[in-house]
């Protein structure tokens, strides 16, 4: 034990399942769950949508509300689930010394506009004329706000008062696992005490189901177990809308307030796999390997699986390899959340630690049944393009 | 001997090489022979029409192969040929670098002519499904790649050998400044001997210009372009946006003199503050601009009276040059008078994402050359704002310690400390 431990001590999630560690904790620790997902409104794909949530809990000015999209809306919401159940949500000198580091994509396009621009483009030759008639007269001059990556951390300090610092990185999955690893990185070293980390992805918006369609990843209806999409039309992913913040905090720095933890972050690696060139495989079972996976005693993997046909082969051939691991895909309950995949793998991770219980298999058919401690819980990512990343989350004391 | 830690016992952070791309050029010389001539890289925009338009001048970088192939070609190719100079002045292997990245860039999103040309493929139905239908045949990752955050970053590894999964940023105006940092603290962390930092910004698109405009902050001083940018004048307008890129091998003192490499100058301190008043507008006390400064010189290690010079965020917007004085003004109290403060954004713009590095970089090279780049421009200075900014003729100065501000929307604020001499 050491007084800069990594210790996670508060959970702030939001995913199709509902909101808060509670009802993800009963839903995925229930004997049967069905997914939610809507296969109607972007046919043929799909989704995992937002369940219905009251902004107004975690935002309370209106004013705030209207300046962000549903994206920034979903992170400031996670994010403050967080600091509430870290009991941080009221303490206002904590929240200016606390640092954040957020992991995020972009925000919403205004759909109508660009769609206005694409028709009238098929009778116009001077598209780049058209393109400064429309945008400079159809665009909310604020839309830009709602639209910039590191303007979620900026309205999560506008609205919880986290000033210490706003770092945002950007990267699909990679983004999230580098905010885990650096954040504690950080406090390991003593550069920080207390951390808000996490992300957030929208999916219910054609310009982010066309982030993923433009390399032909989504899956098409009708739904199937994240595990079982190869062959089916379609390239595998499933997206959902969801997020996922942790606060992170020194031993020292937690003891000091009283706070008790729910595990704390063991080893945490990030990789960079040159996939088509490099074993995908074997390069998993490196960072498995390097993260401290250990041989002979069984251990629960929580997984951010993407569907993604070669990365998840990958994924499955090497932990087919490694018997005594048990992993959980949750995205066939989330779906693929991107940015905040890794951070909510650890949040559930992190769950599953502190009930000292397991989940039981998401899908029996591709995942063991697990019967053995959950004191020590791997957490993977293995992004559905590029990056990769595993923490090892601990018994907190 | 040098002093391989620092006063809280931290590994030195020397930089080693430094590579620079802005309108007025490519590479260190250049762009220093420019900017210490009081030349201005704005000119009218050339790459897309500007009808409707009340800006029509930026600062972009048009002279590079990938200039009219879209804001991710461009980024990449600013940040690769910074990085390269970077790396080369540092001696180190170009296709071996063994250390981590960290890139500063913009935002990425499907450029309009891809929109175009996937919605032109299409045949009917709804505009959005009609996209993803010929979005999911398109059989190349080519148009993909554009739209991944992760991608300029994963190529530039691949590209210079970078170790482990690079980081890519944002912290919209600072992101340069924090790309810095991150190597900085990685290398303080001993988590790497050596980083580089780049910063990079090639997103002049029109789009990136409307919505610019469209929240009043950039200049529509169209007639004179390169008299557009006159940070702390009376007259300034607002920003005027630009391209640019620069690089910093940043490692450790005791590992560049191990190998018997060249410093160029000392990263000393990094401070940084959030702002919770507001998404664009800053505290209108300056708490937090003053907080990141004070940041930056205690991480350092110094105080207000060792700073000899000030490397201005000055983005000639109403707003910033007013609170970055009052915000310098509160931390140098009088002394403010007598300390240099000048605006490398007079001449090349504002370059986003790339303008903490870049003026980073100009920092570096100011206490080198021991001259300070002027603000030019200065022909009608604000009566409210007195600094002395160096007004529009270079000043030769034994600079040995540099701040260097930068400001961003979304409460972004972060300050370097750099100086000429490990200590």
């Amino acid at each position: 034990m050491s007084s800069t431990d990594v210790l996670i001590t508060g959970i702030g999630l939001v995913s199709s399942l509902g909101e808060g560690i509670d009802a993800h904790w009963q839903k995925l620790t229930a004997d049967k769950i069905e997914p939610v997902i809507d296969a109607e409104r972007f046919q043929p794909y799909v989704v995992h949508p937002l369940p219905a949530i009251d902004w107004g809990l975690q935002i309370p000015k209106r004013g705030d509300q209207r300046q962000m999209e549903t994206w920034q809306r979903l992170g400031t919401y996670a994010a403050g689930l967080a600091l509430d159940d870290a009991g941080l949500k009221t303490e206002e000198a904590l929240c200016s010394t606390m640092d954040m580091v957020v992991a995020a994509g972009g925000g919403e396009r205004d759909e109508a506009v660009d769609a206005a621009i694409l028709e009238a483009s098929a009778s116009r030759e001077d598209r780049a004329v058209l393109l400064n008639e429309k945008l400079t007269t159809e665009l909310r001059p604020t839309l830009f706000l709602a639209q910039l990556s590191n303007l979620l951390a900026g309205n999560i300090s506008i609205v919880h008062k986290v000033t210490g610092s706003s770092r945002t990185f950007m990267g699909e999955e990679g983004a999230g696992v580098a905010a885990i690893e650096t954040a504690a990185a950080r406090i390991r070293s003593g550069q920080a005490s207390h951390v808000l980390v996490g992300g957030a992805f929208q999916t219910e918006h054609y310009d982010m189901l066309l982030g993923y369609e433009l390399a032909g990843y989504l899956h098409r209806a009708p739904w199937k177990s994240v595990w079982q999409r190869e062959g089916s039309e379609g390239g595998g992913v499933v997206s959902g809308s969801g997020g996922a913040f942790l606060v992170l905090e020194s031993r020292e720095h937690a003891e000091k307030r009283g706070r008790k933890a729910y595990a704390q972050l063991g080893a945490i690696y990030s990789g960079r796999a040159r996939r088509g060139k490099e074993d995908l495989p074997a390069a998993i079972s490196a960072l498995a390997a390097k993260t401290g996976v250990p041989e002979g005693k069984p251990m629960l993997g929580i997984s951010g699986v993407s569907g993604a046909h070669a990365a998840t082969r990958a994924e499955k051939k090497a932990f087919d390899a490694m018997p005594d691991v048990a992993l959980r895909g949750f995205s066939n309950l989330t779906g693929h959340l991107k940015e905040a995949q890794f951070p909510f793998a650890v949040a559930l991770a992190a769950l599953a630690v502190r009930n000292d219980q397991p989940y039981p298999a998401f899908d029996g058919q591709n995942e063991k049944p697990f019967e053995g401690q959950t004191s020590d819980v791997l957490a993977t990512t293995i992004g559905y393009h590029q990056f990769e990343g595993m923490a090892r989350i601990l018994a907190a004391d | 001997m040098a002093k391989f830690t620092d006063h809280l016992g931290r590994p030195v952070v020397a930089v080693t090489g430094i590579g620079i791309v802005t309108s007025l050029g490519v590479g260190k010389k250049d762009n220093w022979d420019a900017l210490t001539s009081g030349k201005s890289g704005i000119h009218p925009i050339t790459r897309f029409p500007t009808d409707c338009l009340n800006t029509r001048i930026s600062g972009t970088v048009d002279f590079l192969d990938s200039s009219s192939k879209g804001a991710t070609a461009l980024t990449y190719e600013l940040a690769e040929t910074a990085a390269r100079e970077a790396i080369g002045e540092a001696n180190l292997p170009s296709t071996d670098f063994g250390g981590p990245l960290f890139l500063a860039a913009p935002p990425v999103e499907l450029d309009w002519a891809d929109r175009f040309k996937l919605y032109t493929a299409g045949h009917d139905g709804p505009v959005t499904a009609r996209v993803l239908e010929v979005a999911r045949g398109l059989n190349s990752e080519d148009i993909f790649e554009t739209t991944q955050f992760g991608t300029i970053a994963d190529r530039l590894s691949d590209e210079f050998g970078a170790t482990g999964m690079p980081i890519t940023l944002s912290t919209a105006c600072a992101s340069g400044a924090t790309a810095i940092q991150l190597g900085v603290e990685a290398i303080r962390r001993g988590e790497a001997d050596r980083a580089i930092s780049i910063g990079a910004d090639g997103s002049v698109t029109a789009e990136a210009l409307i919505r610019f405009s469209l929240l009043s902050a950039l200049s529509t001083q169209n007639d004179f372009p390169e008299k557009a940018s006159k940070p702390f004048s009376r007259d300034r307008d607002g920003f005027v946006i630009a391209e640019g890129a620069a690089a910093l091998v940043l490692e450790s003192l005791e590992s560049a003199l191990a190998r018997g490499a060249r410093v160029l100058g000392i990263l000393r301190g990094c401070g940084e503050r959030a702002d919770d008043f507001h998404r664009t507008r800053s505290k209108p006390d300056g708490s937090p601009a003053i907080a990141a400064v004070r940041a930056a010189l205690s991480d350092a290690g110094l105080s207000e009276s060792q700073i000899g010079y000030v490397n201005a965020h000055g983005t000639s917007t109403p707003e910033n040059d007013k609170m970055e004085h009052l915000s310098l003004s509160t931390v140098f109290g009088e002394n403010i008078r007598n300390i240099p403060v000048s605006s490398n954004k007079s001449m090349i713009g504002h370059t986003l994402s790339a303008a903490g590095a870049v003026e980073a970089a100009f920092s570096l090279l100011t206490m080198r050359e021991g001259i300070i780049p002027p603000t030019i421009n200065y022909d009608n200075p604000d009566p409210a704002i007195e600094l002395d900014v160096v007004p529009n003729v270079k000043r030769s100065a034994d600079v040995s310690s540099v701040l260097s501000n930068s400001f961003g929307f979304g409460g972004q604020n972060a300050c370097l400390v750099l100086t000429r001499e490990p200590v």
